[in-house]
């Protein structure tokens, strides 16, 4: 059958791929760089948010399911894998990390079966309420320090060989990490469960039609976006040392949202950019007098983004870069 | 060739006390094309709603092939065959024609949740969707991104997407609503085509359509069945004049 089409479009998809693989390389030796030239526990921190916004823009930009409740899970991946790496002196890092993770993923289905039936703003509401209640309990409970936060997390030795308390070592790690999570969010987008979820976000009801249950294909987006912002907030807790409310906290869970729509949603890096941009911003501001200005000047942004920039920035450099360099 | 597949009884639905479909007993002949007719507003939609439980009804039931299926859920009402379209174009605008058909047929392979496997592996339902497409005429729009098609080829597209499921029973609701006469010709002869060995119960008001595919038709008013038969006897039928065809009559 028209094999020729086929062929055509077979070509067309390499070219592409070709010049994703060159990007990613470029990227890739920047960020093996970076930690020569750049501060390594600011880039760990850029890469943790970086795979929280990931995690939190295959939801948005790839099922359209806006969650306002991400940060209990950031905040439950820190919480547990803090928790198991203090009272567990034993535990490797990549095993308190995992633990942090799994719980993550659990509360994300949990939330994910209480909410997905529900469309637009109702979806976000629930989320918000039960991030909420997570949010209470972790003030309340015994384990997570209140609102000191939990102290004293040990980096320990990675699979019990490598010292992470060198802060090189540690960045590698990290990277690794964050490279795992944002190839694991590119492959589910580029997947057979991928076109489902593409389809779904363009027309349910058809869909739905078409034989697919609809709901069960979201609650898979929805845990394992849960899962990997877990796993952003459990690795974070190891390279700072503590875990605190901060990261439950729902500005937090608003913050993602901003990172994500500064650096464009629905596509694979503009979430990292839009967190870069943030932490940036934090990090730049946060000594001076402007820092209590921060929430005003991130809110400023955030209205420019949504008046201006629909896309976001890396969504209008893909336009601009299809419209004119072709 | 008097065997029922799909069938209704006292199939009601309220919506805030306003009834769009009251007591409608339906009864549709495997392998026919059977017309369901009627004003706008009569309830048309929402029986097929009903039938493939985008809604739930209000009393009454549905029977497919003798075996209640209210109780599931759409999802599962399509993997029996009963394979519904919408009154507005349903394609996924943003997907190539070829994709469009592509994801009907993804089921078969089973792996719609592997979510770790490279989309390349449906590349094997390349050739699948091909033959559908050209089944429809439209092999050489396959690579377009669907948006861009004419609105006459998106419900070409649907279609072949809805075959793609090998329905046992099609429901089509308007499918030549808003073309143009040649367009309208198209579609008919696609249908007429895709029925064969296949049940069919559109919605149509295109009276010319109805009369040259029809085998049966259901004329229904205000949510009640006011008449059923051949074109012939609906026709003639001095109720259906009134509440339909009086107003429709410019157009016969
Ligand atoms: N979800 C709903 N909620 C409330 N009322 C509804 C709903 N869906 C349909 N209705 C009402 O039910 C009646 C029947 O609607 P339906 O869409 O089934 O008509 P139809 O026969 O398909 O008409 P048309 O020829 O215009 O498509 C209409 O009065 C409509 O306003
Ligand atoms: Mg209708």
């Amino acid at each position: 059958m028209n094999t020729a089409t086929t062929h055509f479009q077979d070509a067309l998809q390499r070219s592409q791929q070709r010049k994703q693989l060159y990007l990613g390389l470029a990227l890739l030796t920047v960020a093996l760089l970076a930690p020569f030239v750049a501060y390594p526990v600011f880039l760990m921190k850029l890469l943790c948010f970086a795979l929280f916004a990931c995690a939190f823009n295959l939801l948005l930009g790839y099922v359209g399911l806006l969650s306002f409740g991400h940060a209990a899970f950031l905040g439950t991946g820190g919480y547990i894998t803090g928790w198991l790496l203090t009272r567990y002196s034993s535990l490797t890092p990549e095993l308190g990390i995992l633990g942090g993770t799994l719980a993550a993923t659990l509360l994300g289905l949990l939330f994910g079966v209480l909410a997905i039936r529900r469309q637009g703003i109702y979806f976000a509401m629930i989320t918000l309420a039960l991030a909420q209640l997570t949010f209470f309990i972790y003030l309340q409970a015994p384990f997570t320090g209140g609102e000191n936060g939990l102290h004293g997390v040990p980096r320990g030795q990675l699979f019990g060989l490598l010292d992470l308390k060198n802060d090189l070592a540690m960045y590698y790690f990290v990277l690794a990490v964050f490279l795992f999570g944002y190839l694991l969010i590119q492959r589910t987008v580029n997947s057979p469960f991928g076109q489902i979820l593409r389809a779904i976000r363009e027309n349910e009801p058809r869909a739905l039609s078409l034989g697919y249950n609809v709901n069960a294909y979201k609650l898979l987006a929805f845990v394992i976006s849960a899962g990997l912002a877990g796993l952003a907030g459990a690795t974070k807790t190891v390279v700072f040392q503590f875990a605190s409310l901060t990261d439950a906290h729902w500005h937090m869970s608003g913050e993602v949202i901003l990172m994500t729509l500064l650096g464009g949603v629905g596509t694979l890096l503009g979430p990292v950019l839009g967190s870069s941009l943030v932490v940036w911003l934090h990090h730049a501001l946060g000594g001076s007098v402007l820092g209590s200005w921060m929430s005003v000047i991130l809110g400023s942004i955030f209205v420019l983004c949504v008046l201006l920039f629909r896309a976001g920035i890396v969504g209008y450099l893909q336009k601009f870069v299809q419209r004119n360099l072709r | 060739m008097s065997n029922v597949i799909l069938e209704t009884r006292g199939l009601t639905k309220e919506f805030n006390g306003f009834t769009a479909v009251d007591s409608v007993d339906l009864q549709v002949q495997q392998g026919h094309i059977h017309a369901l007719i009627g004003p706008n507003g009569a309830g048309k939609s929402t029986v097929f709603n009903l039938l493939t439980h985008f809604l739930p009804a209000t009393r009454g039931e549905v029977l497919y092939q003798g075996q209640v299926i209210a109780k599931l859920p759409p999802n599962r009402i399509a993997r029996l065959g009963l394979v519904r379209s919408f009154q507005i174009s349903a394609v996924f605008g943003q997907m190539s024609v070829l994709e469009n058909v592509r994801v009907a047929l993804q089921h078969q392979l089973g792996t719609s949740f592997h979510f770790w496997k490279s989309a390349s592996s449906l590349n094997h339902l390349n050739q699948q969707a091909m033959q559908l497409l050209e089944s429809v005429d439209l092999q050489d729009f396959a690579m377009r991104k669907t948006v861009e098609l004419p609105y006459g080829r998106k419900r070409a597209l649907e279609l072949a997407t809805t075959l793609a499921l090998e329905p046992t029973v099609m429901l089509l609701d308007e499918p030549t609503q808003g073309m143009g006469h040649e367009d309208v010709e198209r579609v008919v002869g696609l249908i007429r085509k895709a029925a064969v060995g296949r049940t069919v119960l559109m919605v149509e008001h295109n009276l010319h359509v109805v009369s040259s595919l029809c085998d049966r038709i259901t004329v229904l008013a205000r949510g009640s069945v006011l008449a059923e038969g051949d074109y012939a006897t609906v026709s003639a039928n001095p109720l259906v004049r009134e509440a339909y065809m009086g107003k429709e009559a410019e157009h016969v």
